[in-house]
C-alpha cells in the first residue's frame, strides 16, 4: 500500500490558528445581547485608545467585559489544556485510547465538587474543592501504582480506572443523599459540564495553573515523540523514561484539573482533538502539540457558540462535545483509506 | 584512556562475573566474557536462557546485577540514561509502534541524547540522521511511513538510529528474527559492514549456521551460565549443538567449511 505523506505541518497550524482568531471574533458578536461590529470594535479599541467617545449603551460594554471575555478566554483555555493533555497522556502512556481523565483526574474533580455542594459551599469553594480532589485523586493512582507489582504504565492505568471508578461511586452516594430540590440539580448540573457561569475571578483562579502545566508540556514534546517508543527503547536512546512521564503526568493532570474544577465534566475533547490533530499534522509532537491546543481551543471554543446560541435554552457543553464529537470520531475511523 | 591493547584490539565490552537474580531466582550465573572493537559477537543458546537479561544489564536497564560491566573500561553501573546512550546503542527487533513515524523522524529520535530537555533537534542532529540513512541505503524511505516498509527495512531504520547515537558499541536482539531469508541476507550483510566500520556488535540469535557464517566470536549459553566462549569454528560443532539444544544434531561443513549446516539427525533418520 503506497501511503503519501505530503502533509504540510506547519501549514495546517497556520490554518488553525487563523480559524481559531476568525471564531474568537464571531464569537464576540454571537450572543443573546446583539453586539454589532462596529460597536465591539469601538469597544475593544477603547481600552487602548481611551480617546474614543464610546457611541454605544454601558450594557454592551459590561456584556463584552464581563461575560464574553471571560467565557471566550476559558472556553479557549480549558479547550486547549483538555486536548493537550489527551495528547500526553497518548504519548507517555504509548497509548491512543488514553484521555484526560485516564489518573482519574475528571472523577475526583466531580466527587469534590458533589462534596463542597453537598456541603453547601459556594461557588469558590466548589471550585476549589474540585480541583484539590482531582490532584489528590491522582496522587494516589501514582502511590498506588509504586507499590503495585508488574509494568510501571499497566499499573498506573489500572489504578487510574479503579480509583476513578471508587470516586464516581462516592458520587453516585453523595447523588443518592443531596437533597433533590436544590443540591442534586446543581450537582447533576455540574457534572454535565457547562461555561455559562465563567467569570473573570474563574480566569484568573485558572490561568496560574494552567501556564505551568502547559509550557513544560510545550517544551517537553520532542522527549514525548522518543517516549511513545517505550521505556526500553527511549532509555537506551538516552532518556529517563519515567522522569520524563512524571513531569508530563504532574503537568497534565494541573491543567486537567483546573479545566473541569471550573467548567465540570467536559469529555470527548482530550481523545478526540488530538486524533483529529493526528490526522492534520501527523504524530511528531514538535507538531502535534501547538496543533492540539489550538484545535482543541477551537472546537471547545466553536461548540460552546453553538451550546449558547442554538435554543432558548442553553445546552451543557459538555453534553454537545459528546453529541458532536462521537459522531464526528466515528466517521473518522470508518472513512477509507486511512489507518489508526 | 582506559583502552587495554589484546591481541591487536581494543576490549570494548567486558562483564567479568556478571550475576542476575530476579528474587530468588537466578538468571545470570558469573557471566564473563569480551566483545572487542571491529567484532561481530553472537550470542547463542536455547529460549528463556538469559540472553534478554544479559542484554538488558549491559544496556544498563538493569541495575541489580553483582560483577562488573565496562565498556570502554568505563564502569557503567552509574551512568545516566544519557551517559549510557553514548556508550552502547541498542537496536530492539522491529515491531509494531504505538504510534506512526516517518522514517526519517525514526532516525532523528537516536540522536535526542545530544541536546537538552527542553529542545529539539538541530541542523547538526538533522544532517546526522540525512547521513544515518544514506549509509543505510534508506534515504529514499526518508519520507515515509515506518510501519509501511518491510520487516527488513524496519531493522535497517533501527540500525540507522543506532547510528547517530555515535556510540561504540552496538546491541542487537535477533535482528533477523521475523523477517524473510531475503532480508536475512540483507540485514547481516549490513550488520556486518558495521563491524569493518570498527563498531563492536553484539547479537542475540537463534541460528547457529547465520552465528557460524557471519560472526567473529560466538558465546554460548545455557541456563544463564556461559557454556562455550570461541571461534564460530569452535563453538558450532555436532557436541555443542546437541549440549546447547538437547537435540541429536550433525553440523555438516561445506564449502571448505565456510559454512556449517545444523541436521537434525533423529528427525532425518525417522527416529
Amino acid at each position: 500500500m503506497v501511503t503519501k505523506r505530503t502533509k504540510r505541518p506547519g501549514l495546517a497550524l497556520g490554518i488553525l490558528a487563523a480559524l481559531l482568531l476568525a471564531a474568537i471574533i464571531l464569537s464576540f458578536l454571537l450572543g443573546r445581547y446583539p453586539v454589532p461590529p462596529k460597536e465591539l470594535v469601538g469597544i475593544l479599541l477603547q481600552r487602548i485608545f481611551p480617546a474614543i467617545r464610546p457611541f454605544w449603551a454601558d450594557t454592551m460594554e459590561t456584556v463584552v467585559f464581563n461575560i464574553r471575555v471571560p467565557r471566550i478566554l476559558l472556553a479557549c483555555l480549558v479547550g486547549c489544556c483538555l486536548s493537550a493533555a489527551g495528547a500526553s497522556y497518548q504519548g507517555v502512556f504509548q497509548n491512543p485510547m488514553a484521555a484526560p481523565d485516564i489518573l482519574g483526574a475528571t472523577s475526583g474533580a466531580a466527587f469534590g465538587a458533589a462534596l463542597a455542594i453537598l456541603l453547601g459551599a459556594g461557588s469558590r469553594l466548589i471550585t476549589l474543592s474540585a480541583f484539590v480532589f482531582s490532584l489528590l485523586t491522582v496522587v494516589l493512582v501514582y502511590l498506588i501504582s509504586k507499590v503495585a507489582r508488574g509494568k510501571r504504565v499497566l499499573t498506573l492505568v489500572l489504578a487510574g480506572i479503579m480509583v476513578a471508578s471508587l470516586f464516581n461511586a462516592g458520587v453516585s452516594y453523595i447523588k443518592l443523599v443531596a437533597d433533590p430540590s436544590d443540591q442534586l440539580p446543581a450537582i447533576t448540573y455540574w457534572l454535565m459540564g457547562s461555561l455559562s457561569g465563567a467569570t473573570k475571578k474563574d480566569v484568573a483562579f485558572v490561568c496560574a495553573p494552567m501556564a505551568i502545566g502547559l509550557l513544560p508540556l510545550f517544551a517537553l514534546r520532542w522527549r514525548m515523540n522518543v517516549l511513545t517508543l517505550g521505556d526500553d527503547e527511549a532509555h537506551s536512546i538516552g532518556v529517563n523514561a519515567g522522569r520524563i512521564r512524571l513531569i508530563v503526568m504532574l503537568c497534565s493532570t494541573l491543567v486537567t484539573a483546573a479545566s473541569v474544577s471550573v467548567t465540570g465534566m467536559i469529555g470527548w475533547v482530550g481523545l478526540v482533538i488530538p486524533h483529529l490533530t493526528r490526522k492534520l499534522v501527523g504524530n511528531d509532537y514538535r507538531y502535534l502539540m501547538p496543533g492540539s491546543m489550538l484545535f482543541g481551543a477551537l472546537f471547545l471554543l466553536a461548540v460552546d457558540d453553538v451550546s449558547r446560541n442554538l435554543l432558548a435554552v442553553e445546552i451543557p457543553i459538555g453534553i454537545l462535545t459528546a453529541f458532536i464529537g462521537a459522531p464526528f470520531f466515528l466517521w473518522l475511523i470508518t472513512r477509507k483509506g486511512d489507518t489508526f | 584512556m582506559a583502552h587495554h591493547e589484546k591481541g591487536g584490539h581494543v576490549l570494548s565490552i567486558e562483564t567479568s562475573d556478571l550475576s542476575f537474580s530476579y528474587g530468588t531466582q537466578a538468571v545470570l550465573k558469573h557471566i564473563t566474557f569480551t566483545a572487542r572493537d571491529g567484532e561481530l559477537l553472537s550470542v547463542l543458546g536455547p529460549n528463556g536462557v538469559g540472553k534478554s537479561t544479559l542484554f538488558r544489564c549491559i544496556l544498563g536497564l538493569l541495575r541489580g546485577y553483582t560483577g562488573r560491566i565496562s565498556v570502554g573500561g568505563k564502569d557503567i553501573r552509574s551512568l545516566s540514561a544519557s551517559q549510557m546512550a553514548r556508550l552502547v546503542a541498542y537496536i530492539p527487533q522491529s515491531h509494531y509502534p504505538s504510534f506512526n513515524f516517518s522514517v526519517y523522524n525514526m532516525v532523528l529520535m537516536g540522536t535526542t541524547g545530544q541536546f537538552s530537555a527542553l529542545s529539539g533537534p538541530g541542523p547538526k542532529q538533522k544532517a546526522q540522521a540525512a547521513a544515518a540513512l544514506e549509509k543505510m541505503g534508506l534515504a529514499h524511505l526518508a519520507e515515509k511511513d515506518y510501519t509501511h516498509i518491510s520487516g527488513g527495512e524496519q531493522q535497517l531504520v533501527l540500525i540507522a538510529r543506532a547510528l547517530v547515537q555515535n556510540a561504540q558499541v552496538l546491541v542487537l536482539d535477533e535482528p533477523t528474527a521475523n523477517l524473510d531469508y531475503g532480508n536475512q541476507l540483507l540485514v547481516m550483510r549490513q550488520i556486518r559492514a558495521l563491524t569493518a566500520d570498527g563498531y563492536a556488535v553484539i547479537q542475540s540469535t537463534h541460528n547457529p549456521e547465520q552465528a557460524f557464517l557471519f560472526s567473529d566470536h560466538i558465546l554460548a549459553m545455557k541456563d544463564g551460565a556461559v557454556l562455550a566462549d570461541g571461534a564460530p569454528s569452535e563453538i558450532v560443532t555436532s557436541d555443542r549443538m546437541r549440549a546447547l539444544y538437547g537435540a541429536d544434531i550433525d553440523v555438516c561443513s561445506l564449502y571448505d567449511d565456510r559454512l556449517r549446516v545444523c541436521v537434525p539427525k533423529g528427525i532425518i533418520q525417522g527416529k
